[in-house]
């Protein structure tokens, strides 16, 4: 093991792979000589050459279509978009071509490419460079969407990403890229895709957080046991195709409550789907319905104090997850 | 069109034959349509075959082929069977594409047909993804990739010859200008009539070739790929041509004049390239008339092929959207139909 930034365990696990696997590469603007806009590339190009580690123009659907050609004809490609903002350009060629080419053409060929991206709200950037969209990615069948929180995950799941048959988005986190965590330094080291994370055990509620909202779920977590004795427990779902709902599920049969913390749109967001499937699988193990926190049902805006209050923080975690006690009062007082 | 000296016999008849297949398996698909055989859109060739067996002549079997929904001919003329093609468009289990795609979405690996695309412009990022794969590997194969000229509007064109121009890739854009995007005519959606010249800005060179003629198309997309594999760039094919029929089957045609189909049909490739094998002597009208109908039997076959091919069967439904390892953990799809979920991959 060894502590180290999220940024630099991705930068990690791309270089094992590229070392591992002759046909990996990467493509993305200004991931050379620049070494990425958040330095996740840094030193690949030095060490791996213009071939493998290559800069693009600012073409984001056609770079991602050309690797999606290649990934069709043999290499694995591994694509950045700058931030999930720029996606929006290349959902023509995520969605048609890279999500549907497999199946439309009866299996006859796979698509093995990850788009890599971060998303998230906090830098004041305003609507257009704000964007969290997991919740689009995992409506599309045929992708598989990992969410990382934690520079271990981030290492292991990219790892298991860039082997993996199938299109990967891999949605990173602006926010996260500065955090550091204890990483494992084994080169075999990957985590499967579909194996949720227990982050705290507890029995009294369940919340499960998404991307980066998993920290800010354990943050508040802390404080519902410090200050009102209601012991949560924290689920990491990593990946939200495939999901492993057996683990929710367990859970939500243990502590009879759940709440979902995403830091996007509350329409057809994650918790929206994640609150069907808990209460279609799980309802007889419901005390009380499933609880959202979201981001606002706006567009991000720019001042500070606006922009503080359209993501959720752990004071509304909290808030929600009391609502569910139905007596705030015992809440408080345990 | 005398002025390209015809290939070897043999080669010259082959053409031929593969030109006239693509007819009458088109005609045949019209009508199987009409007889709701064939659902969704259809988007026939018909006076394209030039085009299609022109260009597909100059590819070797490695090089990579690609092109648009309206792609039942390329397949034939790489070789794809004529049962499958039509199976597919039947929408049955012996299809190309075990009636996942459709006549939009045909797709033959083993010819390295890469596929009929339903998206405008989408199979131009493709096609330099092909080239970027033989790039990288290092290997001779080149990419062929058609689209039709509505396809030039879109911001894949410009940024796919940007890339590939840039990154020196061996790929062969052939615009198949056919006068119209859907029912809109060439001078009413792209300021640059001559479409040829619209990779100048970004350094791919251009080349035009005569659509409806066979021998034109293969000679220039000959030496087009031969550009594009010796000095590793891309180029640009402007083949101009003409359909016969609307842009899919329910197309009533108001944009074009009956006169201006008149004049166009007269230069009906399968009618001048066959009159010209009977004039040069390759060809007598027996041998041609024969031609024709080997044609007929093998698109009867065909359609026969595809009636008996059953229906994909329902538990197939998600077969491939993922590609699955025994190692399977969490839910990949979710079976929504009915009372109740259950994961879609325990279907199959």
């Amino acid at each position: 093991m060894a502590e180290m930034r999220y940024r630099e365990a991705l930068n990690q696990a791309l270089a094992e792979e590229l070392e591992r696997d002759p046909n990996v590469y990467l493509m993305g603007q200004d991931i050379s000589v620049f070494g990425g806009a958040f330095k996740v590339t840094e030193g690949l190009m030095d060490r791996f050459g213009e071939k493998r580690i290559r800069d693009t123009p600012i073409s984001e659907n056609t770079i991602v279509g050309l690797g999606v050609g290649s990934a069709m004809t043999g290499l694995r490609p591994v694509v950045e978009l700058m931030t999930i903002n720029f996606s929006l350009l290349a959902l023509d060629q995520i969605i048609n071509h890279a999500a549907h080419v497999r199946y439309m053409f009866g299996g006859q060929v796979s698509v093995p490419i990850v788009v890599r991206m971060p998303q998230g709200a906090g830098h004041q950037l305003g609507p257009t460079h704000s964007h969290s969209f997991e919740a689009l990615y995992l409506h599309v069948p045929g992708l598989l969407v990992a969410t990382p929180s934690t520079a271990a995950d981030a290492k292991g799941l990219l790892k298991t990403a860039i082997r993996d048959d199938n299109p990967v988005i891999f949605i990173e986190h602006e926010t996260l890229y500065g955090q550091r965590g204890e990483v494992p330094g084994d080169a075999d080291f990957t985590i499967p895709f579909g194996l949720a994370a227990i982050r705290r055990k507890g029995s009294d509620v369940t919340l499960i957080g998404i991307s980066r909202m998993a920290q800010t779920a354990e943050r508040a977590a802390e404080q519902l046991a410090a200050e009102h004795g209601i012991e949560a427990e924290v689920i990491d779902p990593r990946t939200l195709r495939p999901l492993d709902l057996d683990t929710i599920l367990e859970s939500v049969a243990k502590t009879n409550r759940c709440v979902i913390v995403e830091e996007g749109w509350p329409h057809g967001g994650v918790g929206a789907n994640f609150a069907a499937l808990i209460q279609e699988q799980g309802f007889d193990d419901l005390d009380a319905p499933v609880g959202r926190v979201t981001g606002v049902d706006a567009p991000m805006p720019y001042a500070k104090s606006l922009e503080q209050i359209s993501f959720p923080h752990e004071a509304q975690v909290i808030e929600a997850t009391l609502a569910l006690f139905g007596d705030r009062k015992r809440a408080s007082r345990a | 069109m005398a002025d390209n000296p015809l290939p070897a016999n043999e080669t010259a008849i082959d053409w031929l034959r593969s030109m006239t297949l693509i007819r009458r398996f088109e005609e045949r698909a019209g009508e199987q349509y009409t007889r709701a055989k064939i659902g969704g859109f259809l988007h026939l060739a018909i006076g394209e075959e030039a085009t299609i067996v022109g260009a597909v002549a100059a590819l070797r079997p490695d090089d990579y082929m690609i092109a648009t929904y309206r792609s039942h001919g390329q397949a034939l003329a790489r070789g794809s069977e004529p049962g499958r093609v039509m199976a597919e468009l039947f929408g049955r289990v012996d299809g190309l594409c075990r009636g996942r795609g459709g006549s939009m979405h045909m797709f033959d690996l083993e010819r390295r047909f890469m596929g009929g695309f339903g998206i405008v412009g989408g199979n131009l990022p493709l096609a330099a993804g092909f080239g970027l794969t033989s790039d990288y590997l290092g290997n001779d194969d080149a990419a062929l990739c058609q689209f039709g000229d509505g396809a030039t509007n879109q911001g894949t064109f410009g940024e796919t010859l940007n890339i590939a121009a840039l990154w020196s890739l061996p790929v062969v854009f052939m615009v198949t200008n056919n006068q119209f995007g859907m029912g809109t005519s060439l001078e009413r959606h792209s300021a640059q009539t001559d479409l040829q010249r619209k990779g100048e800005g970004f350094g791919v060179p251009g080349l035009e070739c005569d659509g409806m003629d066979v021998v034109d198309t293969w000679a220039v997309t000959t030496e087009a790929l031969r550009i594009a594999r010796e000095q590793r760039q891309p180029v640009l094919v402007e083949a101009i041509n003409y359909r016969f029929r609307g842009h899919s089957i329910a197309d009533p045609e108001d944009y074009r004049s009956a006169e201006e189909v008149g004049e166009w049909s007269k230069r009906d490739p399968l009618v001048t390239f066959g009159d010209r094998l009977v004039a040069e002597g390759i060809l007598d009208t027996k041998q041609r008339e024969t031609i024709d109908l080997e044609a007929i039997e093998a698109v009867d076959a065909a359609v026969a092929f595809a009636d008996a091919s059953p229906e994909p069967e329902p538990s197939s439904l998600y077969d491939d959207v993922y590609v699955l390892t025994d190692q399977v953990r969490g839910w990949y799809s979710a079976d929504h139909r009915g009372a109740g979920l259950q994961k879609g991959e325990n279907l199959s």
